[in-house]
């Protein structure tokens, strides 16, 4: 059996931590491959319903990444997309997500370093977790 | 002073004294109309009828142990825009903090409403009423009513109350501005009548009913009544926990869910004009379909079950009053309330927050603190 690498789903906002993003890229750091980043505007706009679909659909691990306090640009994305993190780590255990599997960080444009550490170091609790459940059965 | 007063009765019946005390609420000066749970005409049920004639209050009937609809949504229609006058409106302890949560959330207006409560003796689910009720509703309303203040508060004559009403631990209501007191009070004989507001006090002065002491036997029976039902209402969490705690089991769970979404119609808080699940978003191409299914070589049709399921529960388990009216709703007997409650017992502590309790406290996920939840932000 080949070793398990597991998928990862990230919701970069567009100000910040996509940015870092792209500084980690254009510098040549290395990050995992298996992290599918998506670009948001503002971390205020992922809805619960994007985190669920991202688990259902397979995910082992969700990040979600925004401006730190005092950056947003849309001045408290950040503060209401942690009550919403928070929200789902109270439900998806219930359901047998751990709620290790999401996380939540606050990553300025200019800390490439800086992310693709947290990148890596995620990457690897996950697939020290092992596969989520979606990937054992069919999800009704 | 607020004003507590009683109510004889007549002929051991409550819903004519009932019946003749909304009538006089009706005819003062400043309301309206009044909304009121009334026997239809024509089949044996009980529905929410707006009133403003006092001669046609004769079916008026709120002890029914019929709830076909939480009424906090007829009362948002009717208040979210001012209607030329001052409603009164009758509503179960549960209406009444679901109406409070879409007060919160500017679908209705407190202003020109006035609300009653009388103390909820519980509820059968639809289908169970209908055989309970017989053809003499009324005569089984007034046996029901004699049949739970003799303390059988979960079963009747071999029928259960609904899930929702046997965990329900606030079967009297903290905003009403009149409530109506039926527990410690003795069965057959008189019903109290309590301000619990200034505007409550307002109106019952221009009545001029008998003043009373509240009985201090009424606070013990609550009380009892409220331990009863937490004490079912925690092995209710226990169970459904356990039935839930993977998606193997809660696969079992939905497994004859249809996606018919009834649940969230019937829902008095699932606050959207438009459910994102009802929109183009979800009304996929069919070669998608072929795609996911190629994919995964297997489906399930219709899909995204547990995904509308679990999305509801991000969405408005922290408005969740526990009003049972999901399981009603539902084609295919899903035990929707007991899951709910669960969760919403969970997301409303975290927020230290309680649907319906006040209307001083904002919404959880409309608001925040810079300072909180630190500890789940960053990744060692
Ligand atoms: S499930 Fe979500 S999107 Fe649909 S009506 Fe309820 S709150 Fe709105
Ligand atoms: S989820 Fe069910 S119990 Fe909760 S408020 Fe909605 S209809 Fe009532
Ligand atoms: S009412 Fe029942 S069948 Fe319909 S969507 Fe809700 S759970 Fe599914
Ligand atoms: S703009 Fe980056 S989190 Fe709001």
């Amino acid at each position: 059996m080949s070793e398990f690498e597991p998928t990862i789903v990230a919701f970069f906002c567009n100000w910040c931590t996509y940015t870092a993003a792209d500084l980690a890229g254009t510098s040549r750091l290395s990050y995992p491959h298996n992290i599918r980043i998506i670009r948001v505007m503002c971390t205020g706009m992922v809805d619960p319903q994007y985190v669920i679909k991202a688990f259902l659909e397979g995910a082992d691990g969700v990040l979600v990444s925004g401006c730190r306090p005092g950056d947003c640009h849309y001045i408290n994305g950040n503060y209401k997309a942690r009550r919403r993190i928070k929200l789902l780590k109270e439900i998806l255990p219930q359901f047998g997500f751990d709620q290790q599997r999401l996380r939540l960080t606050w990553i300025g444009a200019s800390d490439g370093i800086h992310l693709a550490e947290i990148m890596r170091t995620f990457a690897g609790q996950i697939k020290a977790l092992g596969p989520s459940q979606t990937k054992l059965k069919m999800v009704i | 002073m607020t004003i507590t007063a009683k109510i004889d009765l007549k002929e051991q019946n409550p819903l004519a004294a009932l019946q003749q005390f909304f009538a006089g609420i009706l005819k003062l000066e400043d309301i309206a109309a009044i909304l009121v749970p009334q026997r239809l005409p024509t089949k044996n049920t009980v529905m929410p009828t707006l009133v403003t004639d006092p001669s046609f209050l004769g079916d008026a009937d709120p002890l029914a142990p019929a709830f076909l609809m939480n009424a906090a949504r007829i009362s948002s229609r009717l208040t979210r825009k001012p209607m030329g006058g001052k409603i009164a409106a009758v509503l179960r302890p549960c209406e009444i903090r679901a109406f409070i949560e879409l007060v919160k959330l500017k679908q209705a207006r407190r202003e020109d409403i006035i609300l009653i409560s009388v103390d909820c003796l519980g509820a059968f689910q639809n289908k169970v009423y209908s055989k309970f009720a017989g053809q003499n509703g009324t005569e089984s309303t007034i046996r029901f009513y004699k049949n739970v203040m003799g303390g059988n508060t979960n079963e009747m004559e071999g029928a259960e109350f609904a899930t929702a009403c046997k965990a329900c631990e606030y079967p009297v209501s903290a905003n009403a501005d009149i409530q109506i007191g039926l527990y410690g009070m003795k069965t057959g004989e008189s019903i109290l009548v309590k301000a619990q507001t200034e505007t409550g006090d307002h109106i019952l002065k221009q009545l001029n009913l008998p003043d009373t002491n509240e009985p201090p036997a009424r606070q013990a029976a609550i009380n009892a009544l409220i331990s009863q039902r937490t004490g079912y209402r925690d092995e209710m969490f226990a169970k459904t926990r356990e039935s839930s705690d993977s998606l193997d089991k809660m696969t079992d769970y939905f497994s004859n869910c249809v996606n018919c979404y009834n649940c969230r119609v019937a829902c008095p808080v699932c606050y959207c004009r438009e459910c994102v699940f009802v929109t183009d978003v979800f009304n996929h191409d069919p070669y998608q379909y072929l795609q996911w299914a190629t994919r995964k070589g297997i489906i399930k049709m219709p899909t995204d079950t547990l995904f509308y399921h679990i999305t509801r529960l991000a969405h408005m388990s922290t408005a969740c009053v526990g009003c049972g009216q999901c399981s009603n709703a539902c084609p295919n007997e899903i035990p929707l309330t007991e899951l709910f409650r669960t969760i919403a017992d969970k997301t409303q502590k975290i927020f230290e927050y309680e649907a319906g309790r006040s209307l001083d406290e904002k919404p959880p996920l409309s608001e925040f603190r810079e300072d909180e939840f630190k500890e789940i932000v960053g990744i060692e």
